[in-house]
């Protein structure tokens, strides 16, 4: 893992941070789209290392943020019924829903399981047929191929005890809706790297266009993330919006065409609710009708369960980049880790927590 | 113009989870939910002065002489990983516990519950690695016992040892004995044991070659004191990894922590799945490493001392006590510097 130390370079962090100074002549607003990236600014500092005036808020890209309260009740619901087994990524056990979270449904008798690899719930089910295996499939792009493939390994193997509770969102769609907010402030954006490994970024080239914005697609260390500034800065001080890679180590245009195959062969696009913000037209993926004998929510008649989300905190605005976590009343005092009010305090990838847990920098006089 | 803002009645967020109605997971992680219910529960119903010290173990006095005492539960699964087992944990933890009080141990107390179904053998091998390391922690089991719950009840094995030492110090070691200006010295690298174990754990398949921490400080707490360190803390790093030790000391002691990221030691092997996972190796469990707080003008001493044991080979210094700050701050890679905080609950892998 030199690999990842060469990206940590103290040496090449500050000569970054000094070439960003040497172009910025006023102040500017750029979203980090992903969790990763918001849990690197903060993990490393570098909101101090780069100019005051450069403001870097925080983007809706925390799977574990974004996945609606209704969904969580309804892998809840699966979890609480007998002969299931609930699988699920280890950050949304944590996650509440409307009046509990899944490690709550596990200490009361509930089987949970994490797993690594949607694979792993399916070997489960192969090997455990008297159960009903359903695995709680989040996220955004990055985890949609392997959760596509899951289901096709199931369905060419004829394993009929395996189930997919869905709940994956698309990124673009939310750039959009961001961009289209009249409160909205984000001047250019840093694209989530691992998402456009997946997806490439050609799509992005139709936002940057519509909505005059400059997007670099971006990498998640600490010289990454100081050059996606470096390079959106450059464009907007030139008054450009182009797409450009930072990331290109990993990403390329195109994407992975072979992770996209399989997404378009189990998947269909339709509208998904995001927490915090509400309804994103085709802004998520569902199982299409080839394989809706896995869909949990329509196997187990899940979409009756529906939920409100509670009006206690201000996540949407902090997800939308409106506000800063620090700026919400409740950030750490009503509102922490513990005690969470909102899933983005919950996640390690959610901005609250990447706030509360790093931002305490108030005695750093070296 | 038409107002494009999104509607207010999607700003909201969740119901909160507040406090649990039942024990987690999490409860276990040697973290602040741990924390939480130690101090809510068993400290506010026992009440006793030897665990308000919030160490290790307790020293107290009986017929003259400074014994100390300590207790420990294993549950480790599963019971054989790569560097150890359950038998030998169970030994050094009890062993290294009292040695963080100053004190040698000699005599132990097994306590056995095991799941129906067990195999015999699993047990012999289990009971003949325990007799092993307490031979070579110089250890006797004097009292024991047996207990069998039903298949599905329990996880194979669960070991409980307790252990009684005598104080090698003139005065025990606890955390209030740290001062401003001392020097906080590791004995080896961290992350070793947490990440080892769940590279053997079914469902995460890692290929490393990484072993288990797992190892008796004792002979190196032994030469310390007997070479004259002025020690004034001892504390091994478990469950909670260096952060909760460093927190639970900075807090207990009231003073403040500068640690250095760059001279943390760390194997390539465990930076490699923590950044996989998304896991923190200061929050990632050991099980043979332990961090010693001395005058800065010892520490190389400190450092030399333990460098001569083979657990104790990469030891270094990783910061200093300070007195102008509360909690424990640490200069990252890149130069800025930023709060260690306790691990919320279990760890649990991030998404992607």
């Amino acid at each position: 893992m030199k690999y990842v130390d060469e990206f940590r370079d103290r040496v090449s962090v500050e000569t970054l941070a000094t070439a960003i100074r040497g172009i910025t002549t006023r102040e500017w607003t750029i979203m980090e789209v992903c969790g990763g990236q918001t849990h690197s600014i903060m993990r490393f500092g570098i909101d101090e290392l780069i100019p005051r005036g450069i403001t870097l808020v925080h983007g809706p890209g925390c799977p574990v943020c974004v996945t609606p309260v209704e969904a969580i009740d309804r892998a809840i619901r699966m979890a609480s019924m007998k002969d299931v087994v609930l699988c699920s990524f280890g950050d949304m056990l944590r996650v509440p829903g409307s009046s509990k979270d899944l490690l709550g449904v596990k200490a009361e008798g509930g089987d949970v399981r994490v797993v690594y690899s949607p694979m792993d719930a399916l070997k489960m089910a192969v090997d455990d047929p008297g159960k009903k295996v359903v695995f709680f499939a989040v996220g955004f792009e990055t985890t949609a191929p392997g959760n596509a493939m899951a289901v096709y390994q199931a369905k060419k193997n004829g394993v009929d005890n395996f189930y997919m509770l869905v709940s994956h969102v698309l990124v673009p769609p939310a750039m959009r809706l961001i961009l289209s907010d009249s409160n909205n402030r984000v001047q250019g954006f840093l694209a989530a790297g691992h998402v456009c490994a997946v997806m490439g970024y050609d799509e992005y080239e139709g936002i940057a266009k519509d909505h005059w914005v400059p997007i670099v697609v971006t990498g998640f260390e600490p010289v990454d993330i100081m050059k996606g500034i470096y390079m959106c800065v450059k464009q907007l001080e030139e008054g450009r919006f182009d797409v450009e890679n930072q990331y290109s180590r990993v990403v390329k245009r195109e994407g992975n065409p072979e992770a996209k195959r399989i997404m378009k062969e189990v998947f269909d696009l339709s509208d998904r609710k995001w927490r915090g913000i509400g309804n994103i037209p085709l802004s998520g993926l569902v199982l299409n009708g080839r394989y809706e004998g896995y869909d949990a929510e329509k196997v187990f008649g899940l979409d009756a369960v529906t939920a409100e989300e509670d009006q206690g905190c201000m996540s949407g605005k902090v997800l939308r980049g409106i506000i800063r976590p620090d700026e919400c009343g409740k950030f750490g005092g009503a509102c922490t880790p513990e005690h969470p009010l909102g899933a983005p305090m919950v996640s390690s990838e959610g901005a609250c927590a990447a706030y509360y847990n790093y931002k305490d920098r108030e005695k750093n006089e070296g | 113009m038409k107002d494009n803002s999104i509607s207010d009645g999607y700003r909201t967020c969740p119901v909160p989870v507040s406090s649990y109605k039942k024990v987690l997971l999490g409860h276990g992680s040697g973290g602040k939910l741990t924390n939480d219910l130690i101090s809510s529960v068993f400290m506010r119903i026992f009440d006793s002065p030897e665990l308000d010290t919030r160490h290790d173990g307790a020293v107290m006095s009986l017929g003259g002489e400074k014994i100390a005492m300590t207790t420990d539960s294993y549950v480790v699964t599963p019971l054989f990983f790569p560097g150890g087992d359950i038998g030998s944990l169970a030994v050094h933890g009890t062993v290294n516990d009292l040695a963080m009080c100053g004190a040698r141990a000699r005599f132990m107390t097994a306590g056995f519950i095991i799941e129906e179904g067990l195999d015999m053998e699993v047990l012999e091998k289990v009971a003949a690695s325990m007799k092993r390391s307490c031979d070579e922690a110089g250890v006797r089991i004097v009292a024991g016992d047996t207990k069998v719950v039903e298949k599905g009840k329990g996880d194979g094995l669960f070991i409980n040892t307790s252990g009684v030492g005598t104080l090698m110090s003139d005065e025990p070691l606890l955390p209030s004995g740290i001062k401003e200006g001392d020097a906080i010295v590791i004995s080896g690298d961290v992350g070793r044991h947490g990440i080892a174990i769940m590279s053997a754990r079914e469902g995460l398949a890692l290929k490393t070659s990484l072993e288990s921490d797992s190892a008796l400080l004792s002979g190196m707490v032994e030469d310390l004191i007997s070479e004259g360190v002025n020690v004034h803390c001892l504390r091994d790093l478990t469950r909670g990894g260096l952060a909760s030790a460093l927190i639970e000391l900075s807090s207990v002691s009231g003073t403040g922590m500068r640690i250095d990221e760059a001279y943390i030691p760390v194997s390539e092997e465990v930076k490699g799945v923590c950044e996989i996972l998304g896991l923190d190796p200061l929050q990632v469990a050991n099980e043979g490493r332990f961090i010693c707080f001395v005058p800065a003008g010892e520490a190389e001493k400190t450092i030399k001392i333990l460098s001569r044991h083979n657990a104790g080979r990469n030891a270094c210094r990783i910061g200093h006590v300070d007195g102008r700050t509360s909690g424990v701050y640490m200069r990252n890679l890149v130069g800025t510097i930023r709060k260690i905080d306790m691990l919320t609950g279990e760890q649990l892998p991030r998404i992607c």
